[in-house]
């Protein structure tokens, strides 16, 4: 016997129904490529896709809902589809492709835009066609991240339904995309209002304090000036307060849409992020040298718009942060490479909003993961299923408060632990554990 | 000086890394079974897929050369006390200043017929987890033998490859050696719905296999032959001592040590699930505990640097989880019932969660609990239990006790409505609520 074997348990045969639904959701992918690349296609089309898409989602929940509510994270690291194989890197080639189309090829996408213009026309009252024959590509964005965020949100809850937290957590991921970064900001489009996202705040939603965006708010009347109120009180008051009692959590596995992105269509690939040290180094240098940037580019922006000295340096850091933070870091890597990387890499790794929320909640926050006195037996699944990279078992084996300045509150670690060690909770800042 | 130790379980490497923390001794941790430490209650999510056998590793591999602890993956055949020399089974050999014994637990066999087919094993470490995958391939149908925490973990796994499981137990109810029957047939319910068809009062005569020596069915006390392709042995384990054994060293179910771990060699000790421990009264104990091999690892560790220090295990706890079902048990709550003890329990509607509370007749005080589905704060109840709280004061303050996730449904309320019916000469107890702070959450 090879003793020096890495063991990992063999797939048992797969039940046809999730084989059928693999396959239909394959043939729906393909069938949006057909889609793309056809010249005229009927928009029929897409909505059959869409629903074959819907449909697999669902029909894949079967074997979690037939057994009793529980953590089944059965054969997750024996299959390609969540431990990158095959199926892992497909999807991430298919999902990178579409992200690298999105953000700089979007008129080869006319095609999905023109199929779901006709609900844009009718939240919005406009079209993402302009009578110049340009097209917008923003509301098919919008459309599908929320269809994504709402489907996977039905399998997070179906998988995690033990669990009110998750439930509720969930929900509410749900609700703020469908709501607040999805309806709201169309409906306010129909009523001839700036179009706004309330819950995408800065400096996450980089441009919204750059002076062109603060001028045009300023100069939008009442709703324009309340718009630009709740955006720097969002960042100057909400955040700080919140997070000082609930911890980063109440953004950004509560709130933020790229958190809620990840929650629901990332979490099949959650266990992928890297726990290792090295890899915590390199995120703590690359958040904050964003974090770095975003600041120089925004006060850059401020000092040319108010003294004009900067001349055009100020716009190219600008379209810089927009080309390498805004396009490819947070979509092509961060959600184009979910199944190789897992969920979380833009989160990590680039996001300054989660910077800030970061210092907050390791500094001024009474939110700590509590463990539950000597009851762990170091197994691994919390460090495994934590989608932050967090080596949570390092600290619940020793008795230790977990207060890290990523963790994002999603709870799944609590939810794993065979043992019951593990609790979100929130006290005076003075009483965390933070040395044992 | 050159500290060797045998095994790299927890028990043994607990003792590496806190005699890192105290001193600069040279360290040698020698492991037959895996090259890096790794946890062995987690050999299940291994099999199931939920982690990589690396996932179950809980330091980096990098861990052990930054804290020069030198691992030797080999396997020890025999330990000279006089010459302080111990001989592996390559021939190679290597001297040693203090050794410990940390070599684990082995699975019971008692002798049954057949017991050595192919397809019938236990489960302790990572050869026997290569042995069920391999063993377990095309199975269609397994019998399990023996009722406690490996068991109904095997079943777990079998279960997610879709094989029919039967369970045999020779008790009244599931693990009715620890559990009493409300606990027992809540287990044994929830296995149920698993497909886990639980056979009580049932014990297993003979193993009946094929031509080729392969398993094909088990014939039970009651006559019964059940088809089975595999058959996983886990009646308990026993201490592995075949090492000390053939080393000459004092040994009955354990290795016998003191309450310091050392054995009658002043410069031998054991430690964990292998060690036979004589307390002061002079009883004799083997604890073979994930949590129990941890502690003694530190305590020895002490001793090894200088402070001599007897292991204390304190207040007795531990947990299980058992499919869905999670449980804690804090303090002393045996499957038998002494006369000095009343008990209190509480089960939900859902026949998933429950309570006990034992405490003593004459004044009330609290001497263990069990909780299953519900969690609880392990320090706050070792320190009811220290203190000698009543179960007026328990129930009082239950809530604080309470350790599930936010937003999970309380039940503290109907347990104290039912602990205040018990007596109604007695005044009523209130639950003490917790703070809610803001929206809700709990300080």
């Amino acid at each position: 016997m090879d003793q020096s074997l890495q063991l990992v348990g063999e797939h048992p045969p797969l039940p046809l129904a999730t084989k059928a639904s693999a396959a239909a959701a394959s043939l729906a992918a393909l069938g949006f490529v057909v889609m793309v690349l056809s010249p005229n296609p009927p928009a029929s089309l897409g909505w059959i896709c869409l629903a074959v898409l819907i449909v697999s989602v669902l029909v894949s929940l079967r074997p979690i809902l037939s057994e009793p509510a529980g953590i089944k994270n059965h054969y997750i690291m024996s299959a390609s589809s969540t431990r990158r194989g095959v199926a892992a890197w497909a999807m991430g080639v298919f999902m990178t492709g579409f992200y690298v189309l999105l953000y700089f090829y979007p008129a080869t996408l006319r095609n999905l835009i023109v199929w779901v213009d006709p609900i844009k026309i009718a939240i919005s009252g406009e079209s993402a066609i302009g009578s110049d024959g340009s097209v917008s590509q923003w509301f098919l964005y919008g459309f599908l991240y929320t269809v994504a965020v709402l489907v996977m949100g039905v399998r997070a809850i179906a998988k995690y339904r033990h669990s009110r937290y998750q439930i509720i957590r969930t929900l509410s991921v749900m609700f703020f995309q469908l709501g607040f970064a999805f309806l709201i900001p169309n409906i306010m489009l129909a009523l001839n209002q700036p179009y706004y996202e309330w819950t995408n705040i800065w400096p996450l939603r980089y441009y919204e304090m750059f002076p062109s965006e603060v001028t045009h708010l300023a100069n939008s009347g009442t709703v324009g000036i309340t718009m630009l109120a709740w955006g720097i009180g969002s960042i100057l008051i909400i955040t700080p307060v919140l997070t000082y009692f609930f911890g980063k959590r109440w953004y950004c596995s509560w709130v933020c849409g790229c958190g809620g992105l990840a929650e629901t269509l990332g979490d099949p690939f959650r266990q992928n992020s890297s726990k290792t040290l090295a890899s915590w180094k390199l995120e703590r240098w690359l958040i904050y040298s964003v974090l770095v940037f975003v600041f120089v580019t925004t006060g850059m922006l401020w000092a040319n718009h108010l003294w004009g000295f900067l001349g055009s340096a100020s716009g190219s850091f600008a379209k810089a942060y927009g080309f390498l933070i805004g396009a490819i870091f947070s979509g092509v890597i961060g959600t184009g490479f979910y199944p190789i990387f897992g969920s979380r890499v833009w989160c990590r790794f680039g996001c300054p909003m989660a910077a800030i929320l970061g210092i907050i909640q390791r500094f001024f926050s009474r939110f700590r993961i509590t463990t539950n006195g000597g009851q762990c037996i170091s197994c691994g699944n919390c460090s495994t299923y934590c989608e932050m990279g967090i080596d949570v078992r390092w600290y619940a084996q020793r008795g230790q408060d977990i207060v890290r300045a990523s963790c994002v509150g999603c709870g799944v670690c609590s939810s794993v632990c065979p043992r019951g060690v593990l609790h979100l909770e929130t006290g005076p800042t003075s009483t965390r554990r933070m040395v044992v | 000086m050159h500290i060797v130790i045998i095994g790299n379980g927890i028990a043994g490497i607990t003792t590496a890394r806190h005699i890192r923390k105290q001193s600069d001794h040279q360290i040698t941790v020698i492991s037959g079974e895996s090259d890096y430490f790794y946890s062995r209650p987690a050999l299940m999510y291994i099999y199931m897929g939920h982690m990589e056998q690396s996932h179950t590793e809980p330091y980096e591999r990098s861990f052990w050369e930054k804290n020069r602890i030198q691992l030797k993956r080999a396997w020890v055949s025999k330990v000279e006390p006089q010459a302080k020399l111990i001989t592996f089974k390559d021939g190679s050999s290597m001297d040693y200043d203090t050794l410990v014994l940390a070599t684990g637990s082995q699975s019971n066999f008692f002798n049954w017929p057949g017991q050595d087919l192919k397809g019938v094993q236990g489960l302790v470490n990572l050869q026997d987890l290569a042995q069920m995958e391999a063993n377990t391939k095309d199975v269609k149908q397994a019998v399990i033998v023996g009722g406690g925490l490996i068991g109904i973990e095997m079943a777990e796994m079998l279960r997610t490859r879709h094989i029919a499981v039967r369970f045999l137990v020779r008790e009244t109810h599931y693990w009715g050696n620890i559990l009493r029957r409300e606990e027992g047939l809540l287990v044994g319910r929830h296995m149920a719905e698993h497909h886990v068809q639980l056979d009580t009062e049932t014990q297993l005569k003979e193993i009946v296999g094929d031509e080729q020596g392969r398993v094909k069915a088990v014939i039970t006390d009651k006559g019964e032959a059940i088809p089975c392709q595999f058959v996983g042995i886990t009646a308990g384990v026993h201490p592995n001592i075949d090492l000390a054994k053939a080393s000459q060293l004092e040994t009955k179910r354990g290795i016998l040590v003191n309450q310091f771990l050392e054995t009658k060699d002043p410069h031998i000790y054991a430690v964990g699930d292998c060690a036979e421990i004589t307390d002061e009264q002079g009883n004799h104990r083997v604890e073979q505990l994930w949590y129990t091999g941890r502690m003694q690892g530190e305590a020895l560790a002490k001793t090894i640097c200088g402070a001599r220090t007897a292991y204390n295990r304190g207040v007795w706890f531990n947990s299980a989880k058992f499919f869905d079902i999670e449980y804690h048990t804090y303090g002393q709550l045996l499957a038998q019932v002494p006369d000095w003890e009343r008990s209190f329990y509480r089960e939900h509607a859902n026949g998933k969660q429950c309570i006990r509370l034992v405490y003593r007749a004459d004044d009330q005080v609290l001497t263990g609990m069990n909780a299953f589905g519900i969690r609880y704060r392990h320090q706050v109840f070792e320190r009811w239990l220290q203190e000698k709280r009543t179960l007026g004061y328990v129930f009082e303050h239950l809530e604080e006790a309470n350790f599930d996730p936010e937003f999970f449904r309380r039940f503290e309320e109907q347990m104290v409505h039912q602990y205040n019916r018990m007596d109604p000469n007695q005044p009523p107890i209130k639950l003490r609520k917790k703070r809610r702070w803001f929206l809700g959450v709990g300080a």
